[in-house]
């Protein structure tokens, strides 16, 4: 028979580290996977700074990200105000981008975001900046703001305040984590199920001719992951800029 | 062996697991197909607002999305 076994889910998403394995500070592909983003961001900030203008390579990649980000984001969702949110929004979407992007880039093939720690890092990061924002906008008026929509009658009020409560603070940070960890995890174990069947295909026995069908399969969805970095990157940036512009609005 | 029999086979935690995820996923496909459908119809009738229905479809994909999702981690928890 086909010599089937898939490995168990801790086998392609933990890794040992290659300096000091088992400390705290341990170097493993996850963290290498953090490095290289750090740095590609980090350089396309740096790198499009020249400000020709007439802007060519890297300069021209800055100012497009920068463009997408400014007018698909921000100006979409906030409007002229939110432009102060830029920068912030524009370093969360690049930063993403390049975690999930390693899904796909061989050797590394692992985004670092199919492990809980970082998506949920950056949703505790959005939460604040958007709690901060409402804050700063409301003073303490923005419990009300946030918690009693305008026009409910009084009889309901009470449920409509737990329900708001419920839904604002606690399972929005919540649904904003698991979007994007597991968009990522499925993706990644889509990925290994389809190179397993490949690779247990490729034997001297007559069904080996059966290989290309699971091999197109590991391409296809190559290519689909790719589609699928960019836009989890894009909706996590974007559900950024919604939450930040509904809780620092006045236009109720 | 009959089908009953490797109905019987499969309900172990991970077989049921699998099983509810699937009828899990029924909800946000009609949820999603159903969005995505109706924005291509308001893109088709108003060319020139594309734009904006593209964003507030996506963030409609996400919201709805969501729900298979936790649905998908779900099932890691409960087949474990």
């Amino acid at each position: 028979m086909l010599a089937l076994e898939f490995p168990p889910l801790s086998h392609i998403t933990n890794w040992g580290g290659y300096v000091g394995d088992g400390e705290i500070w341990e170097i493993n592909k996850i963290v290498l996977v953090y490095g290289f983003a750090l740095l590609f961001t980090w350089l396309l900030f740096f790198l499009g700074r020249k400000g020709e203008i007439v802007p060519t390579g890297a300069q021209n990649l800055a100012e497009m990200s920068i463009e997408f980000v400014e007018d698909g984001i921000v100006m979409d969702t906030m409007g002229e105000e939110g432009k102060k949110y830029t920068p912030f929004l524009l370093s969360l979407f690049l930063f993403i981008f390049f975690t999930n992007i390693f899904e796909v880039v061989p050797v590394i093939q692992m985004p670092a975001s199919a492990r809980i720690a970082m998506p949920m890092t950056l949703a505790i990061i959005a939460y604040l900046v958007y709690h901060g924002a409402g804050f700063k906008s409301h003073g303490l008026g923005y419990f009300k703001h946030a918690l009693v929509p305008p026009g409910v009658p009084i009889g309901i009020l009470p449920l409509v305040v737990i329900i708001e409560f419920v839904s604002k603070f606690l399972v929005q940070p919540f649904s904003h984590t698991v979007r994007l960890f597991a968009n990522l995890l499925a993706g990644h174990i889509l990925l290994v199920t389809f190179a397993v069947l490949t690779s247990a295909l490729i034997t001297p026995k007559w069904y080996a001719i059966f290989a290309p069908l699971p091999f197109a399969g590991v391409v296809f969805f190559t290519a689909f992951e790719v589609f699928v970095s960019f836009l989890q990157a894009y909706v996590f940036t974007l559900l950024t800029g919604v939450y930040i512009n509904a809780a620092a609005s006045h236009e109720h | 062996m009959s089908i009953a029999v490797l109905a019987a086979e499969g309900l172990t935690n991970k077989g049921v697991a699998a099983l509810t995820y699937g009828l899990g996923a029924i909800g946000p496909g009609i949820g999603i197909g159903y969005l995505v459908g109706q924005s291509v119809q308001a893109m088709a009738r108003q060319p020139e607002s594309a734009g904006m229905v593209r964003t507030t479809m996506f963030l409609g994909i996400a919201f709805v999305e969501a729900l298979a999702l936790i649905g998908f981690v779900v099932f890691f928890l409960a087949g474990a």
